[in-house]
């Protein structure tokens, strides 16, 4: 197991402790794609930060590579909704911090950047500044910024979130392309059932308050897949009411009740 | 919208009179022809009321004869000097403070006490410890810029979105570099908040400063004014304070802050 999370329970203290994820007991194989599906508040965000190694949990265990996570590390980056893209650099200022990070000298952080920046499109817009692009040119820039680490995992917090269908959609296909030519591990977080099912191998449906596993689906539609494609809609008719049946926040006596589903 | 909107009336009406910067300088050529109209009434002696052209004639001869050079160039370094320790040293306080805690909730709140007191107050204090001189000046200039600085580094290192954090850590930066690179940069635009609010703090201290003891500088040229009953030499001076507060702000503070702004995404 590339990343491996053992009976991991997140609790948020305060006044009213919040159970943001209850016994989550999950393995990701490596070059796995696994969507992590929910409704807000279901403690996706929250998984990927115990991988990423920016948040410990209360109990049990988060292991990658049979190590237990002890902090943040670059051998899994995250991809955030926001893109968090600095501003004070331009697009390869931005791609290429984190080799500065890590120690790589000027030419080579800049040369592996430019293959990345290639990759996803964006060469030309190298001394572009942040504020100058687009939703969907930044998360691109993000995803060159994390895969210029060559990490072994990817974390992706709904990345696509904010973007319009057009953009989004190109961004599936593009993010397919990538996945399959640098076998990376990926867990993808969305509350979008047919984002999930285009991108996934492996769907994990997760309910909030607290956050629990529900259901897993594997998906073996070929690839690659896009977001109209018959067999997906098919599917996400299935998952979806799964998740609807999850998304309630009505004591449990009164779960499963028509009507009661969100 | 409204920029465009402007530009198509003009263009229909094509009158010169709908110009912002006509308007404005249409203004002020009323008020000198009003004060000149005011000052040939006759109404006040010379030495409480004086006439646009005497000041005009004053402002020439004080740079001709370099006075007023000199006192620009004395109350120059000193600003300079002042802002400079200011810039730094509340940069490098705001940065603590807004990062740790403790320091916070002890240093932070007598800073924030301290912000309470015109920097002015400082000088008798000032003066005691260092004497009749430049020192004492400059502690005065400091103390009024250094707080104002501090307080809005810290402000803007609190208030960073915490994403560019997470990100940063994510993508391997640690200790100095994480300040230097990360923390530093996001919180840039408030710091140059800070900065410009602190040189006009800074002028202002500078200017109370020299005119309570002979400075040279342009605080003394005003008193001197004062003191010969020479009320061209009184309004010039206080004209060319105006002069270089309004040039500092408009030429380096405000197009600073504006570009910073648009490139962090903060908007106009």
């Amino acid at each position: 197991m590339k990343v491996e999370l053992r009976g991991v329970t997140k609790r948020f203290g305060g006044k009213n402790p919040v159970v943001a994820l209850e016994s989550i007991d999950l393995g990701v194989g490596a070059g796995d794609f696994v969507c992590l599906l929910g409704p807000s508040g279901c403690g996706k965000t929250t998984l990927l930060n115990l991988v990423a190694g920016l948040d410990r949990p209360t109990s049990g265990q988060v292991l990658v590579d049979g190590q237990p996570v002890q902090g943040p590390g670059t051998d899994r980056v995250m991809i955030f909704q926001t893109a968090a893209l600095f501003p004070w650099l331009d697009v390869l200022g931005n791609v290429e911090f984190g080799l500065r990070m890590t120690g790589s000298a000027r030419p080579d952080r800049q040369e592996i950047s430019r293959g990345y920046l290639r990759m996803v499109h964006l060469l030309d817009f190298e001394q572009t500044f942040v504020h100058q692009l687009s939703g969907g040119m930044k998360q691109r820039v993000a995803l060159a910024r994390a895969l210029a680490l060559d990490p072994d995992v990817l974390l992706m917090d709904e990345p696509f979130g904010a973007l319009d269908a057009q953009a989004r959609d190109l961004l599936h296909d593009e993010l397919q392309n990538i996945w399959s030519a640098t076998a990376k591990t990926v867990l993808f977080v969305t509350h979008n059932v047919r984002e999930a099912i285009v991108l996934g191998d492996r769907v994990v449906v997760l309910s909030p308050r607290p956050g629990r596993i529900k259901q897993e689906f594997a998906i073996d539609l070929p690839r690659p897949r896009q977001i109209e494609n018959y067999a997906v809609v098919d599917l996400s008719r299935e998952i979806l009411n799964v998740l609807k049946d999850g998304a309630q926040v009505t004591p449990p006596a009164e779960a499963g009740r028509p009507g009661a589903a969100r | 919208m409204i920029d465009i909107t402007a530009a198509a009336t003009e263009t229909r009406r094509g009158s010169l009179l709908d110009r912002p910067v006509v308007r404005t300088l249409a203004f002020f050529l009323l008020l000198v022809a009003a004060w000149e109209a005011l000052f040939r009434l006759g109404l006040w002696p010379p030495y409480l009321f004086p006439s646009p052209s005497g000041v005009g004639r004053t402002l020439a001869r004080g740079f001709e004869n370099r006075t007023f050079i000199v006192g620009i160039a004395v109350s120059m370094r000193r600003l300079l000097i002042g802002f400079a320790v200011s810039a730094l040293a509340g940069t490098l306080l705001g940065l603590a403070l807004g990062r740790a805690r403790l320091l916070d909730q002890t240093l932070g709140s007598l800073v924030l006490g301290l912000q309470a007191l015109p920097s002015i107050c400082w000088l008798p204090l000032a003066l005691l410890w260092f004497g009749l001189g430049e020192q004492a000046i400059l502690f005065v200039v400091v103390m009024g810029a250094l707080l104002a600085i501090t307080l809005s580094t810290q402000a803007g290192v609190k208030n960073t979105d915490p994403v560019y954090l997470r990100a940063a850590l994510n993508l391997g930066a640690r200790s100095w570099r994480l300040y230097l690179l990360v923390v530093l940069p996001a919180a840039l635009p408030a710091i140059i908040s800070g900065m410009k609010l602190g040189w006009s703090f800074a002028w202002r201290s500078l200017m109370a400063a020299e005119l309570l003891y002979v400075s040279l500088g342009l605080g003394q040229l005003l008193m001197m004014g004062r003191e010969l009953n020479d009320m061209n030499q009184v309004v010039a001076v206080m004209l060319v304070i105006i002069a270089i507060g309004l040039v500092v702000d408009r030429l380096v503070f405000t197009p600073l802050e504006t570009r910073v702004r648009a490139r962090w995404g903060l908007g106009e």
